[in-house]
C-alpha cells in the first residue's frame, strides 16, 4: 500500500530558520529518507517552495477563477511531502516519527494513496 | 526534547506580529518593546519544558501586555499616572480575543508597525537600523556589526530615530485603502533599502551583511503574505530572491567582485532562482506592471541564461527602457546602454550615456561603463582617463581592485597592433 505523508509546519517559522538550521535539518532528514530508500519503502519526496509562490484556481465557478496564495489560510501549511511504501499504518507511523524526531514542530497528515500514475517521464 | 534551538525560529517567526499588536495596545515602541522582551524570557523558561505554544504571536501577546500592564501599576507608585489613553483603552481594544484571530485582523497592524519604520522624517539609514531592530529583532550588536559601526553608535541611531517617530503622529486608525496602498509601497522601498545594504558591499570586509540580505527577503515574504495579491510586491521578493540567488558567485576568494559574465553559474542558488521565476509568472498574470517587476524580470533574464552568451539582451535593453520611462533616472539609462552595448554596439552605448555625464560624475559606476566602452571602440587613452577617474571613486577596496585590472588589459590592448581592430570584432561577436 502506497501511503502520502502530507508535512504541515508554520512557514513563517520554517523561513525564520538560519541557513545554517535549515542545512541541518535537511541533513537530519535526509538521513532517515536514505534509510527509507535502502530498504526500498521510499517514493517521491517533494519539498514544495513557500506559499507565496503558490497559485489557487477555484474551480467552483465557470469560468474557474485563479486566486494567488495557497488554497488555504491557516496557521500551518503544506510544505512537502514523501510516497512510502508500506504494509500497515503503523509502519507508516513509524516512519512519520523517524521524520519527526529529525524534524519536530508540526504535523504530519498520513493518508493511503488510492492510485498513483507514474508520469511517462519516470516510467521511461 | 533538549534541543532548544527551535524556541529561536519560533520567536523570530512570532515577532512582527506580537509587536504590531503591542504597538497598538500600548502605542509607544519602547514600553512595547520592554514587554515583549519580558515575554520572550519567560518564554524561554516555559517552553522548553512545556514545548511551544500552539499559537506562539498570541501566547507572546498575552504574556507580554500583562507585563508591561504590571510594570505601569509599579511605576505608577512612583510617578504620575500617564494620561489614560497610553494604555489603549479605545474602540480598537474591546475585543480582548482580537489577538486570536487571524489575517485581516493583523494585517494592518503588522503594516503599520513597519511602515512606523519608513517615516519620511527618517534617513534611510536610520529607516533600517529601526526596521531590523523593531520588525526583525536583531541585536543592537548584531545591527551594529552589519553596518560596521561600533554598538554605542548604532544605539544612539537607533534611539535616534525612535525619539522622531515619537514626536510625529502615528496613525492608529485603521487605514483608507489609498493610505494602505501607499504604506505597502514606503514598507516596500524600505525593504529594498535593507537589502540593499547588505547587498552593496565587500564581502571581504564584511561577511555579516549577507544577514541582511536573508532579512530583507523574509520581510518581503512577509508583506506578500499579507497581502497575496499584489503584484508589485511579488516583483519585490521575486528580485531579491534573483539577485540573492547569485550571493556565492559574485566574490572571488579575495572578496573580489566578479562580474556577471564571468561568475560561476553553477554556483547560482537554483531553489532561490526557481522561486523568483515562479513569483515572476505569477505577478505577470496581473498584467499591472511596476517598477520592481521590471527590475525582477531583467534579474529573471540573466538567471535564465545557462551561459553568458545565452543572455537575452535586447529584451534587457528594453526593459530598462520601460523602466526609464517609469522612473526616469541616469543611473537606470546606464544599465540600459550596458545592454545597448550588447545589442547595437559601444558607440551605440556611448551615445546614450554621454548626456548623462553631469548628473553621473560623482558615481563610479557611470566612469567604469565609460571606460568600457571606450575601450571596445580602441579609444585607449580616453578610456584610461575614464578608468582613472572611476578608481577615484571607488567605494571599496574590491572595486578599485576590478578597475585597476581593466586598466592593466588596456596596456596589453594597446600594446597589440590589431588591437583596434580585434577590439571591433569582440564587438561584433557580442
Amino acid at each position: 500500500m502506497q501511503y502520502a505523508i502530507l508535512c504541515y509546519h508554520d512557514e513563517k517559522v520554517t523561513c525564520a530558520w538560519s541557513k545554517e538550521q535549515d542545512d541541518a535539518v535537511m541533513e537530519k532528514l535526509g538521513a532517515v529518507q536514505e534509510r527509507l530508500a535502502r530498504s526500498g519503502k521510499l517514493g517521491p519526496v517533494a519539498r514544495l517552495l513557500p506559499t507565496t509562490a503558490a497559485t489557487t484556481l477555484r474551480k467552483d465557478r465557470d469560468p474557474p477563477l485563479v486566486v494567488d496564495g495557497p488554497f488555504a489560510e491557516t496557521k500551518e501549511q503544506l510544505l512537502g511531502f514523501y510516497i512510502v511504501n508500506c504494509d500497515s499504518l503503523e509502519e507508516v507511523l513509524d516512519i512519520a516519527r523517524d521524520l519527526g524526531r529529525a524534524n519536530p514542530g508540526g504535523a504530519y497528515e498520513i493518508r493511503p494513496v488510492g492510485l498513483f500514475f507514474d508520469t511517462p517521464d519516470a516510467a521511461s | 526534547m533538549t534541543d532548544t534551538s527551535w524556541i529561536g525560529a519560533v520567536m523570530t517567526a512570532a515577532r512582527p506580529k506580537a509587536m504590531a499588536a503591542l504597538v497598538r495596545y500600548f502605542r509607544d515602541l519602547d514600553t512595547a518593546e520592554e514587554a515583549y522582551q519580558e515575554a520572550c524570557l519567560r518564554a524561554l523558561k516555559s517552553w522548553p519544558s512545556n514545548g511551544p505554544p500552539r499559537d506562539a504571536a498570541a501566547w507572546l501577546i498575552m504574556v507580554a501586555r500583562n507585563a508591561g500592564i504590571d510594570s505601569a501599576r509599579r511605576q505608577r507608585r512612583m510617578q504620575p499616572l500617564p494620561p489614560e489613553d497610553v494604555i489603549s483603552d479605545r474602540s480598537d481594544m474591546e475585543a480582548v480575543a482580537a489577538e486570536r484571530a487571524d489575517g485581516a485582523d493583523y494585517r494592518d497592524d503588522i503594516l503599520r508597525l513597519m511602515f512606523i519604520c519608513c517615516h519620511r522624517e527618517l534617513p534611510a539609514t536610520q529607516q533600517i537600523a529601526l526596521a531590523l531592530r523593531i520588525v526583525s529583532g536583531l541585536s543592537v550588536h548584531q545591527i551594529a556589526r552589519a553596518f560596521m559601526v561600533s554598538d554605542a553608535a548604532m544605539e544612539q541611531r537607533i534611539t535616534r530615530a525612535k525619539a522622531r517617530i515619537a514626536k510625529a503622529e502615528v496613525p492608529f486608525e485603521t487605514p483608507s485603502a489609498v493610505e494602505r496602498a501607499e504604506r505597502v509601497a514606503a514598507v516596500a522601498a524600505m525593504i529594498y533599502l535593507v537589502f540593499n545594504e547588505g547587498y552593496t558591499i565587500d564581502v571581504a570586509a564584511n561577511g555579516w551583511r549577507a544577514e541582511l540580505c536573508e532579512e530583507a527577503i523574509r520581510l518581503a515574504r512577509l508583506l506578500l503574505n499579507l497581502f497575496p495579491v499584489e503584484p508589485e510586491l511579488m516583483g519585490l521578493a521575486a528580485l531579491l530572491l534573483l539577485q540573492h540567488a547569485r550571493a556565492d558567485a559574485r566574490f572571488d576568494a579575495d572578496g573580489a567582485a566578479i562580474p556577471l559574465d564571468q561568475q560561476d553559474r553553477s554556483r547560482w542558488n537554483s531553489k532561490l532562482i526557481a522561486e523568483g521565476l515562479a513569483l515572476m509568472d505569477k505577478a505577470l498574470r496581473h498584467r499591472r506592471p511596476g517598477p520592481f517587476q521590471l527590475q525582477a524580470a531583467i534579474a529573471a533574464l540573466h538567471a535564465r541564461a545557462g551561459r553568458p552568451e545565452d543572455t537575452d539582451w535586447p529584451q534587457i535593453a528594453l526593459l530598462y527602457g520601460a523602466l526609464e520611462r517609469m522612473q526616469p533616472s541616469p543611473v537606470i539609462a546606464l544599465n540600459r546602454a550596458v545592454a545597448v552595448s550588447r545589442t547595437d554596439g559601444a558607440e551605440a552605448a556611448l551615445a546614450i550615456i554621454t548626456p548623462l555625464a553631469g548628473a553621473l560624475d560623482g558615481y563610479f559606476y557611470f566612469h567604469g561603463a565609460r571606460g568600457s566602452f571606450l575601450k571596445q571602440l580602441g579609444r585607449y587613452h580616453e578610456a584610461r582617463e575614464a578608468y582613472n577617474r572611476a578608481i577615484a571613486l571607488a567605494n571599496t577596496p574590491a572595486e578599485a581592485r576590478h578597475i585597476r585590472q581593466q586598466l592593466d588589459s588596456l596596456t596589453e590592448a594597446a600594446a597589440a597592433p590589431s588591437s583596434q581592430q580585434a577590439a571591433r570584432e569582440n564587438d561584433q561577436r557580442r
